[in-house]
């Protein structure tokens, strides 16, 4: 490969990278957000 | 207008929508198609146009799906007819759906047979059945495997043919979706897409770590692979062909390669030669932008009427923008960030550039890798891994693709989720079984995914950003978007939903009708007809016609319900449209 190569690799490679983590810390931090992820056992919003 | 739904469905957290939308967009096009793209227009280069693409159709046309579900989702509505309905207000916007339903539902007919391939080879190779000693006995055992000689021959409840792993994967959709919104899509969402994501990541670690898998073949090793997949400026052989014009043979890779094609361009000067092709080069050639922007558009999901539906179940505070672009840079970083370093260095560092170059994503998934895999050391594990891990992504997508229409039934028939399931249920059972069965050379498949997982997706995906921007009105859809969001959507991005989306996306389509319907030949080559249109016209292909009977058929009957449903009447004067 070569130095060109490298570069546009590590340039998308790591963009994409930090942008997915800023997303997932931002979601993770908002103060709103609940997290209640569940089971089969717990009852979600779904109902007849 | 009234909710139409006679129960409430909803997600139970952020992260689990974003998950589901991620899952919808992340399938086997990040794994094989995204690859095989990027290397065949010039790596570098097709990163430009991609990501251009992703910024100017991509992320626009996403927060608009976002924006307009979630909308539609507050006056009661949950499928693309009900979307359109709401945001147009125009008697005859309602119909928009009948692209948003056939979309989703058609392509889960043959995606869902896609999807048991790559269960029968996770599970095939879990048994020790693959182990190929030649690329012959690959491209075999997948041609017996998905009954690529004869029609029916797919058929099968061995392990060697489709039928049993097709049955397993419907049930495991139809339980899922029967399960509901939060209890079922999110569910399994919440588990799959981290668990795919973990197994990308072993399976990332072994292929980097191959090195030159044979000593006496140097040129085949990761580095290459990777070069082929990102170089920039590509070195190509070429050779004068009869008339006196150069052609580019192939794509050079290696020293070895590299000093060998020299010495023959010296040799012969005037009949060889090897060119470094630039990156401004590569990007004044039309098929690099359109293969850029289909790749972005197929791959993000945009366009499917998944995300219309998925965001009506948000409430009215729930953010839209950032988890618009955290799906989106989920997608991309499974794509870019797994896909770009797994598929390519493994197939090259096993079978080099030859093995591999114009393979198709099916080519490149079900007879490049198996081979891979059993070359490999542990190659049942990982090859295992990798099926499996293509087997989560695919249902994750699959699913996705049911919703849009038990959300239509339910609105249009006012039934509830049992009988919207077994009525989705015996249609798709039925679409796929004729699938399965017209298996030969895959026309089925292959006709139903021009039709409907290209050229309506295009309309759908130019139907909703012109929807938004000029029915809805920019301004308007961007401060309901405003609404609740945890970030803002940038000022630049108010031009590029009025104007330059929707004339990129038009200019896109122009580029792909004038190649693959008329048969123009954007490289400068001769024109030559489109196979699909040869398939309906000049020489007529029943199983195409079937295919597209079916699509039309499927069309006609949803737009029959919608134009009978009571939900899309108004109901008073204020309601009262043009």
């Amino acid at each position: 490969m070569t130095l060109g190569g490298w570069l546009v690799m590590v340039l998308s490679v790591s963009g994409v990278t930090i942008l997915f983590g800023w997303c997932i810390y931002k979601v993770l931090t908002l103060p709103d957000e609940t997290k209640k992820l569940h089971g089969f056992e717990n009852n979600p919003p779904d109902s007849e | 207008m009234q909710p139409m739904t006679s129960h409430k469905e909803g997600w139970s957290s952020r992260l689990g929508v974003i998950l589901a939308v991620s899952g919808s967009a992340v399938g086997l096009g990040n794994f094989l198609r995204f690859p095989g793209q990027a290397a065949q227009y010039g790596g570098g280069a097709f990163m430009i146009a991609y990501f251009v693409s992703l910024v100017i159709i991509g992320l626009p046309i996403c927060w608009a799906e976002w924006t307009m579900g979630r909308y539609a989702g507050q006056k009661g509505f949950h499928s693309a007819a009900g979307a359109f309905h709401v945001c147009l207000k125009h008697r005859l916007a309602k119909y928009f759906g009948v692209i948003g339903v056939t979309v989703p539902v058609v392509i889960y007919m043959y995606y869902v047979v896609i999807e048991s391939w790559c269960l029968g080879y996770a599970v095939n190779f879990l048994f020790g059945n693959i182990d190929f000693a030649a690329p012959a006995d690959a491209s075999a055992f997948f041609g017996a495997f998905i009954g690529i000689s004869a029609d029916g021959s797919a058929w099968g409840l061995g392990l060697d043919h489709v039928g049993g792993f097709l049955i397993a994967v419907f049930v495991l959709n139809f339980v899922l979706i029967y399960r509901g919104v939060s209890k079922g899509i999110e569910w399994f969402c919440t588990y799959a897409m981290p668990a795919l994501v973990v197994l990308a990541l072993i399976i990332l670690i072994r292929v980097m770590t191959l090195g030159t898998p044979d000593p006496a073949i140097p040129d085949n090793n990761v580095n290459s692979g990777l070069g082929f997949m990102w170089n920039p400026v590509k070195v190509m052989l070429s050779e004068r062909t009869a008339d006196g014009q150069w052609v580019d043979v192939r794509e050079l890779l290696g020293t070895a390669a590299l000093s060998q094609a020299q010495t023959s361009a010296a040799a012969n000067p005037d009949t060889v030669r090897v060119r470094s092709v630039g990156v401004l080069e590569q990007l004044r050639k039309p098929q690099l932008w359109l293969a850029a922007a289909g790749q972005i558009f197929f791959s993000l999901s945009v366009g499917f009427g998944v995300i219309l539906t998925y965001a009506s179940y948000l409430s009215k505070r729930d953010d839209v923008v950032l988890s618009g672009l955290s799906a989106t840079s989920a997608n991309e970083f499974c794509e870019v960030g797994l896909g770009g370093l797994i598929t390519l260095p493994a197939g090259v560092a096993f079978l080099g550039v030859a093995g591999v170059v114009g393979q198709g994503t099916f080519g490149l998934g079900f007879n490049v890798l198996p081979m891979v895999f059993s070359q490999m050391p542990f190659g049942a594990v990982f090859g295992f891994l990798f099926f499996f891990l293509l087997f989560l992504a695919a249902v994750t997508s699959s699913l996705s693709m049911l919703q849009p229409g038990i959300a239509f039934v339910e609105e249009v028939l006012h039934i509830g989720r049992k009988q919207s399931v077994a009525m989705l249920g015996l249609i798709t059972a039925g679409g796929s079984g004729f699938v399965v069965y017209f298996s030969k050379d895959l026309k089925a498949l292959d006709t139903l995914d021009f039709w409907v997982g290209t050229f309506l997706i295009f309309l759908l995906a130019s139907a909703q950003i012109l929807a938004f921007s000029w029915g809805m009105g920019v301004d308007r859809g961007l401060n309901e978007a405003r609404v609740g969001s945890a970030i803002a959507i940038p000022r630049i991005f108010r031009p590029i939903m009025l104007w330059i989306c929707p004339l990129f996306l038009l200019s896109v389509f122009l580029l792909w009708v004038v190649e693959n319907l008329f048969g123009f030949n954007l490289a400068g080559g001769p024109p030559e007809m489109s196979s699909y249109i040869r398939d309906l016209i000049v020489e007529p292909n029943p199983v195409a016609w079937f295919s597209v009977t079916l699509v039309v058929v499927f069309g006609l009957f949803s737009g029959l319900l919608i134009a009978r449903a009571s939900a899309y009447k108004p109901k008073n004067e204020k309601d009262g449209f043009q």
